[in-house]
């Protein structure tokens, strides 16, 4: 714990914060993508945009896995477990992701579905072990830092012989949701990323150089302590001063530019890029996502179950979608507190405290109401 | 509890016995197993009248009553078990309502197959705490259900106590200027019991909090401090446990996360599975509302007692009309202290 704390000590926030308060002009914006929700989390929990000045600006990005899961990718998974008699694993946050017909996974178990939260890949074993007779499916989501748990998975199944478990994979990449948010026609309103910290200790940081070359936005990989965050937020006012843009790495202690060789190794060994896929907020994006390689299709659920995925447009109300690309802030989508709350979430954004929505909900609302 | 005596012509087996059917069947085996165990160990002269109620003297004073049931699982866990913790929880709810615990009540479900060895040491853990409080338990009730539809032992229990003539404490009682005392470290219970059910150990093993409050309740107001409202933060924890206290009294809170104590070995688990010790459930610490001008006192007479030793004030009241409790993190920033939503589940990455 140590080590934590003193990434979270008060008086050199203070600095920080008085450093970047000196170097940021105020005559221009510094309008800052912080790309992953543990980032969001940390800038909530801590209450950093109070240690900014009013020229900082934080825009929540889409990186919370179960934000950008479309409502029809959770539809496939209640089906496998009401229609299949499957026993349905997935992570605690996944649980609550609001699907059609006012259902959810944790609402579908209510109802009879046997579905069981897990806290990893090897506790969906574990169940496919002990339940020999059941099929069990492993509904696999999450960013570039949950793809290796989940090769893994696959790879310990099929040398086991593991033949009543299979993967709902819906593993999604982080660059290409960055090319989605940035390839917007007349450009975005944004100055530079704090880039994934997990994420980037798995894919290293080379593959967001291309943002800072083609996109001219500077990128600063930072770690999920709130100093981390402020640095990050330091350097990146730095860069856009100076008209520089490249990658940055504040996060030296996690992250190399080449990233995790042994994991890419695995992911590379057992999913292959689909083609396209739907993000909540994004919409369809090309080779965003992943996909099992042929060689494993026995542990695809999809395939082996013939569960297609059908799109289902989002409550038309929600704002997720401008919210994920940056382009509004929670507290300006109209049924954002009122229709939809962390306890009846509408959109995904208010799911999961990581989500942009939640996170201003629970965290941050008196900056409305107080002003 | 009736007590019929007859003479029985095998005594239970404790080591490999289970509760089977006939236990809450009403019959000989039901009497047996009230006698040998519940009356025996509960013994107390109530209990021993042996009638279908406890027939109790006056008392002197308003009474409070209360009830609360109990599902942990595990059932055991360190620094406490079901049967304690159904003894505390229960006092400590007559004890917030500033009233002194006289008796409890105890109503037990039992599933089909439980393990003899196992409710034996529940009841005596009950026993004990009951003794160590000086609240007996004065009746009961036992009932089986089919293995599959129970999980091992549900235990409910309920508690009457008498308050003084000069105490009423609410939780619509705070009002801005107030300070809010926390009686020591939070998350204990919680983390305890939920390390224990993931199969996780650390370094450092995180006991339960588990207590009977009502001698520390019973300090605090013979310190003469103007008392507003006492809460213990059990399920959903501190946080939780003060946005009901401002939902009811029409008011906001402003707390110092710097003053909130929690134990190392529960804030490195807490930061192992991505939970917030503020919404951690706590057994054994309790918060207190109180007149700005006796925190001082109060907090001195908190501190005197063992149970809130590490007592703190944790912040104030504040006038709010959207009843927002605050915090003021350690880094300087502000952020809401919100209602738990749903579970609290840990993050995913």
């Amino acid at each position: 714990m140590k080590y934590v704390d003193e990434f979270r000590d008060g008086e050199l926030a203070k600095n920080i914060a008085a450093n970047i308060a000196r170097e940021a002009s105020s005559n221009r914006s510094y309008r800052l993508m912080e790309f992953c929700g543990g980032h969001t989390h940390a800038i909530s929990r801590y209450g950093l945009a109070d240690l900014l000045p009013a020229s900082v600006r934080m825009i929540h990005g889409p990186g919370c896995p179960v934000c950008v899961l479309p409502i029809g990718r959770v539809d496939q998974a209640i089906r496998l477990a009401r229609e299949h008699d499957v026993i349905l694993c997935s992570y605690g946050d996944t649980l609550r992701v609001p699907a059609s017909d006012n259902l959810s996974l944790m609402r579908a178990k209510a109802a009879g579905a046997d579905v069981r939260m897990i806290y990893s890949t090897q506790d969906a074993l574990k169940i496919a072990r002990d339940n020999p007779a059941r099929e069990v499916v492993f509904l696999a989501i999450g960013f570039e830092t949950t793809t290796p748990p989940t090769a893994v998975a696959v790879k310990q199944a099929a040398a086991e012989g593991l033949g009543n478990f299979s993967i709902l994979c819906n593993h999604v990449l982080t660059p290409a949701a960055m090319h989605a948010i940035l390839a917007v026609e007349g450009g975005v309103a944004l100055d530079g990323f704090v880039g994934p910290a997990h994420v980037s200790t798995v894919i290293g940081s080379q593959p967001y150089e291309v943002f800072a070359r083609d996109y001219g936005k500077p990128v600063v990989i930072a770690g999920f302590e709130p100093l981390d965050v402020m640095q990050a937020i330091l350097m990146l006012v730095r860069q856009i001063n100076d008209g520089r843009s490249v990658v940055e790495n504040e996060f030296t202690r996690a992250v190399t530019r080449e990233g995790n060789r042994k994991a890419q190794a695995l992911v590379d060994e057992c999913f292959s890029l689909r083609d396209s896929f739907e993000w909540r907020g994004l919409g369809s994006v090309p080779h965003s996502a992943l996909k099992l390689r042929p060689e494993f299709a026995a542990f695809d659920a999809e395939a082996k179950f013939g569960v297609g995925y059908v799109a289902v447009p989002d409550n038309k109300a929600c704002e997720c979608a401008a919210i994920l690309r940056g382009q509004k802030r929670p507290q300006e989508c109209r049924i954002f507190g009122t229709v939809c709350t962390p306890t009846n979430p509408v959109g995904s954004c208010m799911v999961s405290s990581e989500g942009a929505c939640a996170a201003y909900y629970s965290y941050g609302r008196f900056r409305e109401e107080n002003t | 509890m009736s007590a019929v005596k007859p003479d029985y012509t095998r005594a239970l087996d404790w080591k490999h016995g289970r509760v089977d059917m006939s236990y809450g069947s009403g019959g000989r085996a039901m009497a047996q197993l009230i006698s040998d165990l519940f009356a025996a160990e509960f013994d107390n002269p109530y209990l021993a009248q042996g009638n279908d109620g406890a027939v109790l003297p006056p008392a002197n004073g308003r009474l409070v009553m209360s009830c609360d049931s109990h599902v942990v699982s595990p059932l055991f866990f360190a620094g406490g078990d079901i049967g304690c913790l159904s003894v505390h929880g229960t006092i400590n709810d007559v004890a917030m309502m500033g009233a002194q615990p006289l008796y409890l009540a105890a109503s037990f479900i039992l599933e089909e197959g439980f393990p003899l060895a196992d409710l034996k040491r529940i009841v005596e853990s009950m026993a004990k705490a009951s003794r160590e409080a000086g609240v007996p338990i004065v009746t009961g009730d036992t009932k089986v259900v089919e293995q599959g539809k129970g999980d091992g032992v549900f235990i409910t229990t309920t508690g009457v106590g008498v308050l003084r003539e000069d105490v009423t404490l609410s939780g619509n009682m705070a009002r801005p200027g107030d300070r809010i005392l926390l009686s020591g470290a939070i998350g204990d219970h919680g983390m305890a019991v939920l390390s224990q059910r993931e199969g996780l150990t650390f370094d450092a093993p995180i006991v339960s909090d588990t207590a009977a409050l009502h001698g520390l309740v019973a300090a605090m107001l013979d310190s003469g401090a103007a008392l507003r409202c006492l809460r213990d933060p059990t399920r959903g924890g501190l946080a939780t446990t003060l946005n009901e206290i401002a939902k009811q009294s029409g008011v906001g809170m402003m707390l110092q996360e710097s003053a909130i104590a929690v134990n190392q070995p529960v804030a490195a688990a807490c930061e192992f599975l991505g939970l917030d010790p503020l919404y951690v459930a706590n057994e054994g610490k309790l918060i207190a509302i109180c007149a700005p001008q006796d925190a001082e006192r109060l907090l001195t007479a908190m501190r005197a007692h063992p149970l809130g030793a590490e007592s703190s004030i944790i912040g104030e009241v504040v006038a709010d009309a959207h009843g927002f409790v605050q915090m003021t993190t350690r880094l300087g920033g502000r952020r809401v202290v919100d209602w738990l939503a749903g579970e609290q589940l840990p993050r995913i990455c």
